[in-house]
């Protein structure tokens, strides 16, 4: 029976962290009290033009307040997220959700991992590290210059490795160079960032032998897994879609990397 | 007041089903919508064996509405009448299943091994503009259509609903060719073929290219189309096309629908259907409508 609805949330507070990327916490009725790292929202914007919900992940849930935190990026002029990022407290937003399913905490228990987030798939990793218990945090986030937005707020949740692109801050290249000039290791990776970066990753736990979550991105239209629009290449054939296609919506976003082709 | 309809001899309890692709099987709207009250669910498109549709992406919003070039991904009619059917079987719905094909041969094979399945009605997909092969082959071309009516006809055991193209210059004539083949109704529209260029990658935002648009975009072409369609055939049309409320689902009563499908707006708020049913009914105690057929077609 149905019991799960679109909700309309409140803005708590709207901040800009970097040049492009926005920082907004949206006090909610239901959304936050079954939500878990990993995990996104639809957010549906008041302009009626703009039909589809954007899907965000969870930057930060605070279960005690009942509300999420999402960090995102305005990705241009005239479109949605610009519309979310002019938002001021006391405004409301639909939102639907949480939505997917989340990285896995207790795989990590005991265990090295390296938490890994490059560019706007850096804030899912930070609620990540604040829940996950494991013997050694180490967070690898990769940006493209100094503006390292959340990097004091991961300092407070682990040991953090940083790589910039132009090299202003930490190792020149990517979160795979950073893992290689510090010499890093670990038997579990949680990563969530752009395509090649994961691909990259996934290479990498392959070789090492190294059980490795990824979550992933892709176009998205209900968020629901209905519509079949952003489903990604499984390695063996799916159980729902019978051919090899998972959905990211609702299969993923988050996938055991050797479950999926990049 | 009664809310329930009779399309080609099934009785709905109301007048409200989802346009097929929208909705899935209905398992993923279940946990929004309660499916007992929607008139009808339409499934999405199922094929003999399974396809793996277009490679992404497979959407992109557009100025009112979206574009879509899924390709029909489907888990085949197995799987499909193993696993859907008797989920949807639960619900006090009455079923009906798309069926999509690339040949004559396909279509007829999905529709025999439906014949002795426990589903309402079938809808015939002759109207994807995102599969090359089959598809729209068969829904830019009377004749093509016609035929494929009679043949789908001669093994169907449920009612027939043939799914027309907008992408037509006349959708009267199409109309009048799936009666004159034997169809049990039509409904209308499918997506109109479009296109969108990312300016700053200078590439289609579609992997497909072109892609199918919705949503309230095309609710006035639709409108106008369903109108067309009803002064030209007798047999009931359902009607769809950008309905985002019940004043939309009312507009295409009004001008001939006998049902109507709500496609686009699930995207938008999972629990639209819902809304519109509602707010049909509440029209018509507001007008005095006594049952949904007094109201069909009343705009001339």
């Amino acid at each position: 029976m149905s019991c799960k609805r679109k909700e309309t949330a409140v803005v708590v507070s709207q901040e800009q962290l970097a040049n492009g990327i926005y920082s907004m916490w949206l006090q909610t009725e239901e959304a936050t009290e079954i939500a878990v790292p990993g995990q996104f929202i639809s957010i549906y914007t008041n302009d009626g033009s703009k039909l589809l919900p954007r899907p965000i992940s969870l930057c930060e849930i605070d279960k005690e307040k009942k509300q999420l935190r999402v960090v995102y990026r305005v990705t241009g002029e005239r479109t949605g997220t610009e519309q979310f990022s002019e938002m001021t407290a006391g405004d409301t937003i639909d939102i639907l959700g949480p939505l997917g399913n989340g990285f896995p905490l207790e795989e990590g228990r005991g265990k090295k991992a390296f938490l890994m987030g490059g560019g706007i798939g850096v804030p899912p990793i930070l609620e990540l590290a604040k829940q996950l218990d494991c013997e050694q945090k180490q967070i690898v986030i990769g940006y493209r210059d100094a503006e390292t937005f959340l990097k004091e707020e991961f300092e407070a949740n682990g040991e953090v490795y940083i790589s910039t692109e132009d090299g202003s801050v930490g190792t020149t290249g990517n979160v795979m160079d950073a893992i290689l000039e510090n010499a890093l290791e670990a038997d579990i990776i949680y990563a969530c960032g752009p395509t090649p970066m994961l691909r990259a990753i996934k290479k990498y736990a392959e070789e090492k032998d190294i059980v490795c979550y990824i979550s992933m991105e892709e176009r998205m239209a209900c968020g629901i897994g209905a519509c079949l629009a952003c489903v990604c290449q499984s390695k063996e054939k799916d159980h729902h879609s019978n051919v090899n296609n998972k959905r990211v919506c609702k299969d993923g976003p988050v996938f055991l990397s050797t479950e999926v082709e990049l | 007041m009664n809310m329930k309809v009779n399309i080609a001899g099934v009785e709905w309890n109301n007048p409200v089903t989802v346009a097929s692709g929208t909705f899935g099987s209905g398992a993923e709207f279940a946990d929004y919508v309660d499916l007992n009250r929607l008139g009808a669910v339409t499934t999405k498109g199922v094929a003999n064996i399974p396809w793996a549709g277009n490679p992404t992406p497979r959407v992109a919003e557009t100025y009112g509405g979206m574009m879509n070039a899924v390709g029909l991904q489907n888990p085949g009619i197995d799987l499909f009448c193993e696993r859907d059917i008797p989920f949807l079987r639960q619900y006090d719905t009455k079923i009906i299943v798309n069926v999509c094909g690339k040949s004559t041969e396909d279509y007829c094979e999905v529709v025999e091994r439906l014949a002795d399945e426990d589903v309402d009605m079938l809808e015939i997909n002759i109207s994807c503009p995102n599969v090359k092969e089959g598809g729209i082959a068969f829904g830019q071309n009377p004749k093509a259509a016609e035929e494929i009516t009679k043949a789908v006809k001669k093994y169907a055991k449920q009612p027939v609903i043939m799914k027309l193209s907008p992408n037509v210059t006349s959708i009267a004539e199409m109309a009048k060719a799936v009666e004159a083949g034997g169809a049990d109704a039509v409904s209308l529209i499918n997506t109109l073929t479009g296109m969108k260029v990312d300016i700053n990658r200078k590439a289609f935002v579609l992997a497909n290219k072109t892609g199918g648009v919705s949503g309230p975009a095309i609710h006035p072409i639709a409108v106008r189309m369903v109108y067309e369609a009803a002064n030209a055939v007798q047999i009931p049309i359902i009607g769809m096309g950008g309905i985002a409320s019940a004043e939309d689902a009312i507009e295409m009563l009004l001008v001939g629908a006998s049902a109507v499908s709500v496609g686009t707006a699930n995207f938008h708020d999972p629990a639209v259907t819902m809304k519109v049913v509602d707010g049909i009914e509440a029209y018509m105690k507001r007008q005095g409508f006594e049952s949904v057929a007094d109201m069909v077609g009343i705009v001339k």
